[in-house]
């Protein structure tokens, strides 16, 4: 069993637990995620791996609650435990000189291109970080990121913070900075990640994806994370998480990711709804 | 001499007739996820064992990958002294209950034996798998003589077949053993991959149970290659067994394979006995329950997903095969129980395509026929299709069970490991040893996809080689 040491929500619908898991802290690297299932009955879900400290053996993620899954996760309070808390999983990210990375962030990214923009600092590049969200009341983590980074720009649906607009304005920021990134890394939700990669390819702007597929096993045997990259079928696991985003195949990518979508929310209406945050 | 003579009355009376084992009917056992095939009672398991004509020189035993000294313990059934015939099968196979149930012991040691030329060959698993649920039912489980201990380390990667032969064979010889396993259940393709109805999960964690009470260590939730590597396990351990199993399932390279609704066998199967999915939503894992079902393959695991599919409530399941029912590499049993069940057999058929829906859910799949021309490579007569044959048919749902190769995980975090031509390592058949000293390795991660009993026969052979080198017999 894996004890809970915290669990909060940050935002509204987002949670961030820690827990500990000393053979996880030990190797696990920026862009890899762990796969857990909540309670002995619970479905294996892969999360993202957000901060970690090797010495007090502790990792940290940040989840949507979304589901019955999640919902389950949600109602974790310090002391309690889970059965399931495996990795880490999947190649880490890709860390060297680039030279100026952009890191986007959305959603549970934002907690996990975190450690990616502190890793890439570690490595020399000038680091530029974007978060976004429909509103202010939905940023987390700014003063973290803030230290990892050497810029920070926001970006919020409504205007509420930073610059307002859509994910798409990327160029348009970057220009009026006056930034060239060499690479983009992008952490967040499908959607964000699609749509940074529809903005990024005609200006050649290197994109990478940290994919997010449903999973079961997580180490190569199921095939349910399959995605077609460059027309050639890869496994999120185990070739991944991150791929060119200028390569996917979205809509393919999208409508498996629901594939399962009445089904994960099935569970809540057989559970009673008790808040306990 | 009277011993002789009683031998001789015995065998002018020999009855060729097998005895069938009582199963579940079939328009029962589609409606529950129980066992099939009920096993033998002590009645019928003593007249079934009298069968067997004491050949002086036995050859089912030859059969066996494990040579399980088998008319040895058939004679103890003939006698009924079961706790002496269980202990003889123990001396050689930690997993009786388990092989008694799934191994294809007509391609193994009821192929060899005599009685088959004339008629039915005994039933060797189905009295081997009654002494091992005997034991069971008499809750006695006897332990084995244990050597004295070396002091000597060893870590088995994968709590599969071949990892729990390992390790029983190892620990038995006074070396001290841990089992790292990726899944948070131990037992491998047992557990996530061979139904419940075929194999009741609670046989497989009563053998886990027993390699446990001999003193392996098991974690789970450890995936080595990525929670820790080979190398830095091989700081601590005198010696490693990779048994990691199988991988990436196979496709077929058809348009419209990563449609919704098309599965991995490994992934249907994987949701339904290892996370429950058939329960759900006692259990969270979802499976879909469609109404028409295509499984595209001829082996186990696509009659597993079939009789999976009719369990779950399925109105047509068939069973897409480019050969004919001759050349089905599944067990003739699996095949007949498929059918009794309401499987529809296409064969010669190949699929082409799956098309989809404009949500991105299969619609239909379109398939050729084939005929069968000269024998290939396999010796089987090569499927060739039949020009301008393209036909459609719908299905809400195809799960493609063609196979998978071996697991990658170790291969991609390990320098200086073989890889063999099926992308699985290198691992020398004669001692399990892999292109690198301390390191063994066996099962479907050097075969790809295979049996439970070789994968344990690779255990079997790689714990006696590992034996020898930790006891500086063998460099």
């Amino acid at each position: 069993m894996y004890p809970i040491l915290e669990r909060r929500m940050i935002v509204p619908n987002m949670h961030e637990f820690t827990v500990h898991a000393p053979a996880v802290a030990q190797s696990v690297k920026p862009g890899h995620f762990i796969i857990l299932r909540p309670d002995a009955l619970g479905e294996r879900i892969p999360l993202s791996v957000a901060d970690w400290d090797r010495e007090a053996g502790t990792v940290t993620s940040v989840f949507m609650q979304v589901g019955g899954t999640t919902a389950k996760l949600a109602r974790l309070k310090p002391g309690d435990s889970i059965p399931t808390f495996v990795g880490p999983l999947g190649r880490e990210t890709e860390i060297a000189n680039f030279g100026t990375v952009l890191c986007v962030g959305g959603c549970y990214g934002i907690g996990s291109i975190y450690p990616i923009a502190r890793a890439l600092k570690e490595a020399g590049n000038r680091v530029v970080v974007l978060l976004e969200a429909r509103s202010s009341f939905l940023l987390y983590w700014e003063d973290k990121l803030d230290r990892a980074a050497n810029a920070t720009f926001i970006l919020t649906r409504d205007g509420t913070k930073g610059r307002k607009g859509h994910i798409g304005k990327i160029p348009e920021l970057m220009e009026s900075a006056g930034i060239v990134p060499d690479r983009v890394i992008v952490n967040g939700c499908t959607f964000q990640m699609m749509r940074v990669s529809e903005v990024t390819k005609p200006l050649g702007w290197k994109t990478i994806v940290n994919m997010n597929p449903i999973m079961i096993d997580g180490t190569g045997m199921c095939g349910v994370c399959r995605l077609s990259v460059g027309g050639k079928t890869k496994f999120a696991c185990v070739d991944g998480p991150d791929f060119d985003g200028h390569e996917i195949d979205w809509p393919e990518f999208l409508a498996r990711r629901k594939s399962y979508s009445p089904e994960e929310v099935d569970p809540l209406r057989h559970t009673s709804c008790q808040s306990r945050f | 001499m009277v011993e002789e003579k009683e031998e001789k009355t015995e065998k002018k009376k020999l009855d060729l007739r097998r005895r069938p084992m009582p199963k579940q009917d079939h328009w029962e056992r589609i409606k529950n996820f129980d066992e099939v095939a009920l096993g033998y009672p002590v009645c019928l398991a003593q007249e079934e064992a009298s069968r067997c004509i004491k050949c002086k020189k036995p050859a089912c035993n030859l059969g066996c990958p494990v040579g399980i000294d088998i008319a040895g313990f058939i004679k103890y059934i003939v006698e009924g002294d079961f706790a002496a015939g269980i202990r003889k099968i123990k001396e050689t196979n930690a997993l009786p209950a388990i092989c008694g149930r799934v191994c294809p012991q007509e391609e193994q040691c009821e192929k060899t034996c005599i009685l088959g030329n004339k008629q039915a060959p005994v039933a060797i698993g189905r009295l081997e798998r009654f002494l091992a649920d005997w034991e069971a039912a008499e809750g006695r489980i006897e332990m084995p003589a244990m050597a004295p201990k070396t002091g000597k380390k060893v870590a088995v990667i994968g709590a599969g077949p071949a990892g729990i032969t390992v390790a029983n064979d190892l620990i038995i010889r006074g070396h001290e053993v841990t089992i790292f396993e990726a899944l948070h259940e131990s037992g491998g393709v047992l557990i996530y991959g061979i139904p419940e109805f075929r194999l009741p999960k609670s046989i497989v964690n009563r053998e886990v149970e027993y390699v446990k009470k001999l003193g392996v260590k098991i974690f789970t939730d450890f995936v080595v290659g990525k929670t820790r590597t080979v190398d830095s396990l091989l700081e601590e351990y005198d010696a490693v067994f990779v048994g990691s199993g199988a991988g990436l399932p196979w496709f077929m390279e058809i348009p419209g394979e990563n449609l919704n609704g098309v599965y991995s066998a490994n992934e249907y199967l994987t949701r339904v006995n290892l996370m429950k999915g058939f329960r759900f939503p006692e259990y969270d894992t979802p499976v879909k329950r469609p109404s028409r079902v295509a499984v595209v393959g001829g082996g186990n695991v696509a009659m597993d997903s079939a009789r999976t599919a009719v369990r779950l409530g399925a109105d047509e399941v068939h069973l897409v095969y480019r050969r004919s029912k001759a050349e089905l590499p599944a067990r003739a049993e699996e095949v007949e129980n498929a059918e009794e069940e309401g499987v529809i057999f296409d064969l010669l058929t190949l699929p082409v395509r799956v098309v989809g829906d404009e949500h991105g859910w299969i619609k239909e799949m379109e398939c050729l026929r084939m005929e069968l021309g000269a024998p290939d490579e396999s010796g089987r007569r090569k499927p060739i299709p039949v020009k301008g044959s393209e036909f459609r048919v719908p299905f809400d749902a195809v799960i493609m069970a063609i196979g998978n190769g071996p697991n990658p995980l170790i291969q991609m975090t390990t320098a200086g490991l073989e890889v063999n031509k099926k992308g699985g390592l290198a691992a020398d058949p004669q001692t399990g040893r892999t292109s690198r000293p301390k390191i063994w390795a066996g099962g479907d991660i050097v075969r790809g996809a295979a049996t439970v009993i070789s994968a344990m026969g690779d255990g079997r052979i790689a714990a006696a080689s590992m034996h020898r080198y930790l006891m500086g017999e063998e460099g």
